[in-house]
């Protein structure tokens, strides 16, 4: 067995009620002990409210290299962006 | 020199003693996330440190400025508790030096905010929320520690047994502590021990360590006199500011 800790994702919501953030990673030994070490290492000057901690083996990714297959068929594909549309000028910024 | 300075004095000295004690494990700690800690918790101290001694500057009136009180006074002027000087250890020592010291900080901080004093109960008020976060902080890891591996076990038990009767020190009153206490600043000391005892009675359970059947208390680092330790301390913390009096930061 290893005796390196696991590694956690840390995701900090931000003053301004919004999404949780991915802001990096750290060692600790268990949950409760990653959120202390969150609160340590990434909430030093006020930048939280709310913490989330994920095991990093827990993170399913997509693989690089089928970013071909994934993505690029999306290039293409101009009328999926709502830039066609002309928008009453008292609508404001939208 | 009245209550409230020596108020101060007593809450500030501790504050910056252990700030300094636990500073000296900036960029040694066992790993990253522990090293960050300690220096939030080191921090933390010298922040207090600065409200105290800054309360205790402007009560003396004489001129003092918290710098001068921290970097201009020798170790019989010091008035921290003996506990706070004790040597850093091994890490576990560090942790059951925090712990024990918490556990009466947090009660006599939460006890300050009763003060007939607004300045020492606003002073009081912003360390609690602090102090807290040390505290469940240090009981956690001696928790962890004592009920870990049979290496761990050890070395917090001995820490404890190391530990214990400096840690008394705070719950015995002095004269000073008397008129303190007379000027309605703070409770008295010993009414303190009680949640002291329920909080790490609780914890040492917990983490299956024997509390030391020892009712021993060393005393005297409140009224100036300190062990060996504190002169070495003041020799590394005030050697810049007295060898160059002139230097800013």
């Amino acid at each position: 067995m290893s005796k390196e800790w696991p590694l956690w994702e840390i995701f900090i919501r931000g003053q301004h009620g919004l999404n949780h953030r991915h802001v990096g990673s750290l060692h600790a030994p268990d949950a409760e002990l990653a959120i202390k070490h969150a609160r340590d290492v990434y909430t030093r000057r006020n930048e939280g409210v709310s913490i989330w901690a994920v095991r990093s083996s827990d993170i399913v990714a997509s693989a690089p290299s089928d970013k071909g297959p994934l993505f690029e068929p999306s290039n293409s594909k101009v009328y999926r962006h709502p830039t066609f549309y002309d928008i009453p000028d008292d609508v404001g910024h939208m | 020199m009245t209550p409230l300075f020596q108020l101060c004095l007593r809450m500030g000295d501790s504050a910056l003693i252990l700030g300094h004690r636990v500073s000296e494990w900036c960029g040694h700690a066992p790993i990253l996330e522990e090293d960050i800690a300690m220096a939030n918790t080191a921090l933390d101290l010298i922040g207090q440190t600065q409200m105290w001694l800054g309360l205790a500057a402007e009560v003396e009136g004489q001129g003092r400025t918290a710098d001068d009180l921290a970097y201009r006074r020798d170790a019989a002027e010091f008035c921290n508790l003996l506990l706070v000087e004790r040597p850093n250890g091994d890490f576990g020592a560090t942790l059951m030096r925090q712990f024990l010291f918490d556990a009466w900080h947090h009660e006599m901080l939460k006890a300050l905010a009763a003060s007939s004093d607004d300045r020492v109960v606003a002073i009081a008020q912003k360390a609690v929320r602090e102090v807290a976060y040390h505290l469940e902080r240090s009981a956690d890891l001696v928790i962890r520690l004592g009920d870990g591996t049979d290496q761990s076990h050890r070395r917090m038990q001995k820490a404890l047994d190391g530990h214990w009767t400096w840690a008394a020190e705070a719950f015995v009153a002095d004269d000073t502590d008397a008129a303190i206490v007379q000027a309605g600043l703070m409770p008295d000391p010993a009414s303190l021990r009680p949640a002291f005892d329920a909080t790490v009675n609780e914890v040492l359970e917990a983490a299956t360590l024997t509390r030391p059947d020892n009712d021993f208390a060393h005393q005297g680092g409140k009224s100036g006199r300190h062990t060996e330790h504190l002169g070495h301390i003041l020799a590394t913390m005030q050697f810049l500011p007295r060898a160059y009096p002139d230097a800013e930061w």
